[in-house]
C-alpha cells in the first residue's frame, strides 16, 4: 500500500485533548509513505480549513473523542466551502458511536474509523478514498 | 479481512513476559528474591501498605467518575448515587470548564456539558452541591488547567454553607505536568502553571489541611500509551518535580509532603499492576529520602487512587468489559488502593447509564464485602512472584526516572515535546501489536463473532438542552451580579499574579464569591503569562 505523494492534515478540533489516536494514525500515515502535517490541540474549524488549504492537502482526518463529532465535522465542512475548498475530502476518527457512523458518512466524511479498525484496513481505505 | 488476521486464528500461548515487556521466569525460588522480607505494612518504606491494618480499619473509598450535561442534572445523579451507597463523589467537567472557556465562547459552544458538567461560576456551584453537605462528604474533581480556580470555588461554596474549610475532605488532581503529555487541558506555559499549582498546595495545607491539593496522575499517560513501567517512572518523576518547586517557594516539606496522593491506571496484567502499587510506594518512600532528606514516617506514604477501565475496555462485545474491569479492581485492592474508581462497560464510549453505572459500583461492593479481600493486610505479602516482579518493577522505573534526568529534568523533557513524542510512540506499537494478533483482546481481535455488534443496548443522552440552558443561566448571572465588585476582583488577580510571590488563592476565591466566571479568570491570567506552545513533534 501506498500513500506517496498525498499530503494529508491531521487536525484536532474543538477541545478534546486526547491525541494518541491522532498521533498513531500520522505515523501510520507516515510510515505508508504520506507527507503528514499535524496540527496539535485545540484548534478551531476555521484554523483547520485554512491550514488545510495552505498546505494544499489531499485530506483532512478528523480526530475527537468528545461527543462533540457532528457539529465539529459540518463546522469544518462548512469553512472549507467557505474557502472553496469543498472538494478537499474528510475522515473523522475517534470515538464515534455506531449511530452516528451513518450520519457522519451521510453529512460527506468520506471515511469513520474507530480505535478498534486495523491500521491496515484504514489506510486502505483512506488510499482508496483517494484514487 | 483476510484468512491471516487474528480472528481467524487461535491465539498463541501468552509470551511470558509482562505487558511492560519484563521477561517472567517459570518458577521464582525464594534466593532470587532482594527482599525476601517485605516488611511491615505501615511503616517505611511501605512495601506492604501504608496502614498497619490495611482495609481493616477503613475499606477503600468507592468514587464513581460522573458528570455531565447542567449542574441541575449532575446534581440529581451524585443525590442517585449517595443513596445507593457511594462513599465520595467525583466530578467529571466539561471541556469548555477544564480548558478555561466560558459557556458562550466560540471555542466552547459544541462541548457544554458533553464529557462533564459545566461549572463556570459559583451559581452553577451551588446548584451542584445543593443538597449535599460539604463538611460531610469528600469530593474529588479531574481538574487541571483551572484546578486552583475550582478548588477557589469549593472553597466558596463551603463558605456559603456555612462551612468551616478545615472541615473539607477531597481532591483536586491539580498535576498540570501530565496534561502537556498525554491529557493535553493545559493553559499556561509550564512554568507559571507550576507556579499556580505551589500556590494551591501551600495555601491548601493551611487552610483546609485535610484537602488532598493535588494528585499526581499516571492514569492518562499510560492511557495514552505508556507501560506500567513508563507509568510509574513518569508519574513519579513528575512528582519530584513538584517537590522541588514547593522547597524552592519555601514549604515546609514534611507537611506538604503529607497532603501529595497519586493516581494511576490499572490495566489488564494483573499481576504487574498489584506490584507496581507495592514498587510505587518503597520507591516513592526512598526518593523522598535520597533526595530530599524527607524521612517523616506519614510524609513518606505514597496514598493513591485508581481508576479501572479506560483504554482497556473494548467496544466488542462490551459486556466483557464488565469482567475486565472487575479483575482490575482486584488488582487495585490487592495493591493496596485508597480509593478505587470503576468504569462502567460502556463509559470509554458514552456517558454511562444509570444501569452500567450501578453494575460498576456494584463490582466494587462485591470486592469489598463478599470476596474477603479486605479481611487482612497485603494478603498476596510473601508470594515469591508478588515480591520477585515488585523487585524487578521497582529496577525498571529506577531506571525511568534516571534517562528523564539524564535528559535534563522532566519540565525540558516536556517542553521539548521529547516524552509526548515517546508516548505517541509507544502508542504506535500497542496499536501494531493488536492489529498483528500479539497481544490478544477477547472479542476484538480474537474469538470474535460472525453476527456480533458494538451494541451497548440503552444509550444514556445527554439532555440536548441541557448547552442551550447553561448559556441562558450564564446570560442571567452575568446581567445580575454586581459588576464593579467583578471588576475589583479581577483587577486584583491580575495585580497579584504579576508579582512571583504572592499566594493567588485569596484572590481567586474572592472571584468566585464575586460570581466572577471561570473564563474571565483565565483571561486575567493569560494576560499577565500567555499561553502553551505546544511543541509538535511526531
Amino acid at each position: 500500500m501506498s500513500l506517496k505523494g498525498k499530503r494529508i492534515l491531521i487536525a484536532k478540533p474543538g477541545l478534546d485533548g486526547h491525541d494518541v489516536g491522532a498521533k498513531v494514525i500520522a505515523l501510520a500515515l507516515r510510515d505508508a509513505g504520506a507527507e503528514v502535517i499535524y496540527t496539535g490541540l485545540r484548534k478551531s474549524a476555521e484554523y483547520i480549513a485554512k491550514v488545510a488549504v495552505d498546505e494544499d492537502v489531499d485530506v483532512v482526518g478528523l480526530s475527537m473523542l468528545s461527543g462533540s463529532h457532528m457539529e465539529l465535522v459540518n463546522e469544518t465542512m462548512r469553512c472549507l466551502k467557505e474557502y472553496d475548498a469543498g472538494d478537499i475530502k474528510i475522515f473523522v476518527g475517534g470515538t464515534i458511536p455506531e449511530k452516528d457512523r451513518e450520519a457522519l458518512l451521510n453529512a460527506g466524511a468520506c471515511g469513520v474509523y474507530t480505535s478498534e479498525m486495523p491500521l491496515e484496513d484504514v489506510l486502505s481505505d483512506i488510499e482508496r478514498q483517494l484514487q | 479481512m483476510s484468512d491471516s488476521a487474528p480472528q481467524n486464528r487461535t491465539p498463541p500461548i501468552p509470551e511470558p513476559r509482562t505487558a511492560s515487556g519484563i521477561e517472567i521466569p517459570e518458577l521464582v525460588t525464594p534466593d532470587m528474591l532482594q527482599h525476601p522480607d517485605p516488611g511491615r505494612p505501615g511503616r517505611p518504606p511501605y512495601t506492604r501498605g501504608i496502614f498497619p491494618n490495611g482495609y481493616r480499619g477503613r475499606l477503600w473509598t468507592f468514587r464513581q467518575y460522573s458528570g455531565f450535561g447542567t449542574a441541575e442534572n449532575t446534581n440529581e445523579r451524585y443525590r442517585f448515587l449517595l443513596e445507593s451507597g457511594q462513599t465520595g463523589l467525583s466530578v467529571a467537567l466539561d471541556l469548555p470548564t477544564q480548558c478555561g472557556y466560558d459557556p458562550i465562547d466560540p471555542m466552547a459552544r459544541s462541548e457544554v456539558g458533553k464529557v462533564g458538567v459545566s461549572l463556570s461560576n459559583l451559581a452553577e456551584a451551588e446548584i451542584l452541591f445543593d443538597g449535599i453537605d460539604l463538611g460531610g462528604i469528600s469530593t474529588s474533581f479531574t481538574i487541571n488547567g483551572t484546578a486552583a480556580i475550582i478548588y477557589a470555588m469549593y472553597c466558596a461554596v463551603a463558605d456559603k454553607q456555612g462551612v468551616p474549610r478545615e472541615k473539607l475532605t477531597g481532591t483536586i488532581q491539580n498535576d498540570i505536568l501530565k496534561e502537556y503529555v498525554a491529557r493535553g487541558t493545559w493553559i499556561f506555559p509550564v512554568r507559571p502553571s507550576l507556579r499556580l499549582i505551589s500556590d494551591t498546595i501551600l495555601f491548601s495545607n493551611r487552610e483546609t489541611p485535610r484537602f488532598n491539593p493535588i494528585s499526581i496522575a499516571g492514569a492518562h499517560v499510560r492511557d495514552a500509551g505508556a507501560t506500567a513501567v513508563e507509568e510509574l517512572g513518569y508519574t513519579l518523576a513528575n512528582g519530584l518535580a513538584y517537590v522541588e518547586e514547593l522547597i524552592r517557594r519555601g514549604g515546609d516539606a514534611t507537611r506538604f509532603a503529607n497532603r501529595l496522593s497519586f493516581f494511576f491506571y490499572v490495566h489488564m496484567d494483573f499481576f504487574e499492576e498489584i506490584c507496581k502499587f507495592r514498587a510505587a510506594r518503597r520507591l516513592w518512600a526512598s526518593l523522598l529520602e535520597e533526595r530530599f532528606d524527607i524521612t517523616d514516617p506519614k510524609a513518606q506514604r505514597l496514598r493513591f487512587g485508581v481508576v479501572c477501565g479506560g483504554s482497556s475496555l473494548t467496544a466488542a462485545q462490551p459486556y466483557n468489559n464488565i469482567v475486565r474491569v472487575g479483575l482490575e479492581a482486584m488488582s487495585a485492592t490487592l495493591g493496596g488502593a485508597q480509593s478505587v474508581f470503576t468504569c462502567a462497560y460502556d463509559e470509554a464510549f458514552q456517558i454511562p447509564t444509570e444501569f452500567s453505572a450501578e453494575i460498576a459500583l456494584r463490582t466494587q461492593q462485591i470486592l469489598a464485602y463478599e470476596s474477603g479481600i479486605s479481611k487482612t493486610v497485603d494478603p498476596l505479602g510473601g508470594s515469591y512472584y508478588v515480591e520477585w516482579l515488585t523487585d524487578r518493577m521497582e529496577e525498571e522505573t529506577r531506571r525511568v526516572i534516571e534517562e528523564i534526568d539524564d535528559y535534563g529534568g522532566v519540565v525540558k523533557a516536556i517542553e521539548d515535546g521529547y516524552l509526548q513524542a515517546r508516548i505517541a510512540e509507544r502508542a504506535h506499537e500497542r496499536k501494531q501489536k493488536v492489529d498483528r494478533g500479539d497481544t490478544v483482546i477477547v472479542g476484538q481481535n480474537y474469538f470474535r463473532r460472525d453476527d456480533q455488534t458494538d451494541d451497548f443496548g440503552e444509550v444514556f443522552k445527554v439532555d440536548p438542552q441541557a448547552s442551550e440552558r447553561v448559556q441562558e443561566k450564564y446570560q442571567r448571572l452575568l446581567a445580575e451580579r454586581d459588576p464593579a465588585r467583578v471588576e475589583r476582583t479581577l483587577k486584583a488577580l491580575e495585580k497579584a499574579a504579576g508579582q512571583d510571590d504572592e499566594n493567588l488563592l485569596p484572590y481567586l476565591i474572592d472571584c468566585c464569591h464575586a460570581y466572577a466566571t471561570v473564563g474571565e479568570m483565565v483571561a486575567t491570567l493569560k494576560s499577565q503569562w500567555g499561553e502553551f506552545q505546544e511543541p509538535i513533534r511526531l
